[in-house]
């Protein structure tokens, strides 16, 4: 153990004296260390991008190849649950993977079997400066880092709008208020607002083009733990009090009744992937999504890619926030080479790997290192049109945020993983439930997530 | 000398009788007793699995509204969906039984294909005429000037959507069952009644159905217990929505259990089934055994 540590001083001291010298990131070949050797076996979420998995294996491989370590990965869909189920089997039966994907909630479901991750951490924070503040929300747990950021997998929902149509039908031009440069007009930008967006909405419905999202048991709903975060609606506060019925959520409630009247009556059933088919079939005029859809819509119709671009949720009265979706590599307990592990952990946060990953992705991939947004050329680069990604990651006041926060984690990976929020909304604008009626419904849900 | 008495002992027919039946009881142990022995002790843990909590788990779904929504579904779900299976079954046996035995085969072995594709995968058939927003069967329907119905995003037509899966999948088996017991009455049976100038209601109520009784009693036993169990239709029509008001045990087991990171509960939720349906297989199987006795 007092080896251990020896050695990476070590190395440390090693790294620090060749940047100080070349004033250059540290890219590959990784500086071995003395323990990275063996094999190391990865479960890693598998990409919706096509190829982007194989990219990610070479740069994983050829990592393995330089510091002597056999390395080995496994694709696991995320689709019908598989990578969560396969992550529920081998952390019960304590063997499989060393490395494991662990997607939003997972770091707060599987801490007791995660190995913390302190070290590696503190060493990415002290080398790239810090990670967005959800990304720590989710994985810095009882005063512990218990996974590290996987550099492929994150993304945010931003806006897909269709410009044409919010230009036509509801008058607003969403390339001048989110343009494709620094150059944003403050006021125009501020008056982006949840009320602008019913309006907009409600002319879009009319038009016979909809916004869609959905409010149903799905990941997508996580929209609406932006729109609650914007109005300072809380169901649990952070103490992890029940905080539901209160005046914010009501006035939630009372927004969600009015933005459904213009929403297709089909979202309460819509799964993860209806959203993209509704922008991209050309029915739709706006979806919460990262950039797949756009990704998707190139290749399927490209018409109606040229007229999609990307851009800033509106504003609610506590702030502007994003809905975000982060993902993480974490280290079981059980892991048989550690070390080697630390090591790729720290190999996969450089700026060249996270470079790669972004361009991969075609844009899709959200680095959770704050200074890896910088001078990214990718979502500048992005086309048709000229500049539809640019305001995918965030340029302007947004907030990333998870559902439900800021609840406990653990108690707001519960919120999330059964669709509390999403329930609470379509028991009122579905079912017809008075607003005290399914309020009450959830602070009977809520007893329950919060059981110890 | 040792040796040969064990060797003898060995020989002796319980003892063959019992290793010939081994690797079926490993199979069982192993395979049914464990899992259900510790399924019921994950369901008496806490949530972080760190502490026994006795009943606790099933005291505290008692409190949970959406636990009660689920009993209740899955209650309405398995009747309606058994009672229909368990006619339509009848209907198409009887009707196959009535046509000439060279035909039979080709209608048996059409009527057999719900029962036979894999579930998960047929239901993602279903899953596409019932799309929420471009269902195949919305497009037939508008083409005939109808209006569009919401089979999953409404409860009403979501409940009708995956009751309709699941008689279309487990008619077939129904089916299968009536057919081979229709063909163990004695064709005698019924000549002698139609000597006596029995009618075909007459038959069936004096003849057909005493003789299929057990076989009646026994499948629906079979497919309320799979039907109260299921998971695949649900899972991928309709994930328990919308609003939760179409979820099962399983479902809804899987939905805690898995998705929300909460094994103990979830397993507790699962296991509610079981006194559930132990008591309706005792009831059933005692007519059963009251009948075969009587015989």
């Amino acid at each position: 153990m007092i080896k251990l540590k020896k050695n990476n001083l070590h190395r440390r001291k090693f790294i620090k004296g060749l940047s100080a010298v070349s004033g250059y990131a540290i890219a590959a070949p990784y500086v071995k260390t003395a323990t990275s050797a063996g094999k190391l076996s990865l479960g890693i979420w598998s990409h919706w991008i096509p190829g982007q998995d194989d990219l990610l294996e070479n740069i994983l491989v050829s990592w393995g190849e330089k510091n002597g370590v056999e390395i080995k990965v496994d694709f696991i869909t995320s689709i019908g649950n598989k990578l969560l189920l396969t992550a529920q089997a081998e952390s019960r039966a304590k063997t499989g993977h060393d490395v494991f994907s662990m997607g939003v909630w997972m770091s707060s479901m599987f801490k007791h079997r995660l190995e913390p991750l302190d070290d590696v951490v503190e060493d990415i924070i002290t080398k790239h400066g810090p990670l967005l503040d959800s990304a720590k929300y989710y994985t810095y747990l009882d005063g512990h880092w218990r996974a590290s950021p996987a550099p492929t997998g994150s993304f945010y929902d931003s806006m897909v709008s269709r410009y044409d149509l919010f230009k036509k039908h509801a008058g607003i031009d969403l390339q001048k208020i989110f343009p494709a440069s620094k150059n944003r007009d403050t006021k125009l930008v501020n008056d982006w607002n949840w009320d602008a967006f019913l309006l907009a909405s409600e002319k879009l419905y009319k038009a016979g083009k909809p916004f869609g999202a959905t409010i149903g048991a799905t990941p997508d709903s996580r929209w609406l733990g932006a729109l609650f975060s914007s109005y300072g609606a809380e169901l649990v506060n952070k103490n992890g009090d029940i905080t539901v019925d209160s005046d914010e959520v009501r006035q939630v409630l009372e927004y969600m009744s009015k933005l459904t009247e213009f929403m297709p009556k089909s979202i309460y059933a819509w799964d993860d992937s209806s959203n993209n088919r509704w922008i991209i079939s050309g029915e739709g005029s706006a979806i919460f999504n990262p950039a797949s859809a756009w990704a998707v819509a190139k290749r399927d119709n490209p018409k109606i890619a040229k007229k999609l671009w990307h851009n800033d949720m509106p504003r609610g009265p506590k702030g502007r926030y994003r809905p975000d979706n982060s993902q993480f590599w974490g280290l079981w307990d059980f892991a048989q080479n550690k070390s080697a592990a630390k090591d790729l952990f720290r190999y996969v946060a450089e700026r060249p790997v996270v470079d790669a990953c972004v361009k991969g992705s075609q844009g899709y991939d959200i680095p959770l290192i704050i200074s890896h947004f910088k001078n990214n050329k990718t979502w500048v680069e992005a086309s048709p049109p000229d500049g539809v990604l640019y305001n995918y990651p965030m340029r302007g006041d947004e907030i990333p945020v998870a559902v439900a926060h800021p609840a406990p984690p653990e108690i707001a990976s519960q919120i999330t993983t059964q669709y509390v929020i999403a329930n609470l909304i379509a028991r009122v604008t579905a079912k017809g439930h008075s607003f005290k009626k399914a309020i009450k419904w959830a602070e009977n849900e809520l007893e329950g997530v919060m059981r110890g | 000398m040792k040796l040969s008495s064990f060797y003898i002992w060995l020989r002796q027919k319980p003892r063959i009788a019992f290793f010939m039946c081994l690797p079926l009881i490993l199979m069982v142990v192993c395979l049914i007793i464990y899992p259900f022995i510790y399924s019921i002790f994950l369901s008496m843990l806490n949530k972080a699995e760190t502490k026994f909590v006795g009943f606790g788990n099933y005291l505290f779904l008692f409190k949970r509204e959406t636990f009660w929504l689920v009993v209740q579904q899955s209650i309405f779900f398995a009747l309606v969906a058994v009672f229909f299976k368990a006619l339509i079954g009848f209907i198409a046996a009887h009707s196959i039984n009535a046509i000439p035995n060279k035909g039979q085969r080709k209608w048996r072995g059409m009527l057999l294909i719900p029962w036979v594709i894999p579930p998960a995968l047929s239901t993602l058939g279903w899953w596409w005429l019932f799309e929420p927003t471009y269902s195949a069967l919305n497009w037939f329907l508008k083409e005939i000037s109808l209006p569009a119905i919401p089979w999953l995003s409404e409860t009403f037509w979501a409940r009708f959507s995956i009751i309709l899966v699941n008689i279309w999948v487990g008619a077939p088996f129904f089916l299968i069952m009536y057919l081979a017991a229709l063909k163990s009455i004695p064709a005698d049976l019924y000549e002698a009644a139609s000597i006596d100038g029995a009618n075909y209601k007459q038959k069936l109520y004096y003849i057909t159905l005493p003789m299929m009784k057990n076989i009646i009693s026994i499948t629906i036993l079979f497919s309320i217990i799979v039907t109260f169990a299921n998971f695949d239709i649900v899972r991928v029509l309709t994930r328990g929505g919308p609003i939760d008001t179409t979820h099962l045990f399983a479902t809804y087991a899987f939905r805690v259990g898995i998705e929300s990171g909460d094994i103990p509960l979830g397993a507790a939720v699962s296991l509610f089934m079981f006194p559930i349906l132990g008591t309706l297989a005792f009831i059933i199987l005692r007519s059963v055994r009251k009948r075969a006795m009587e015989v």
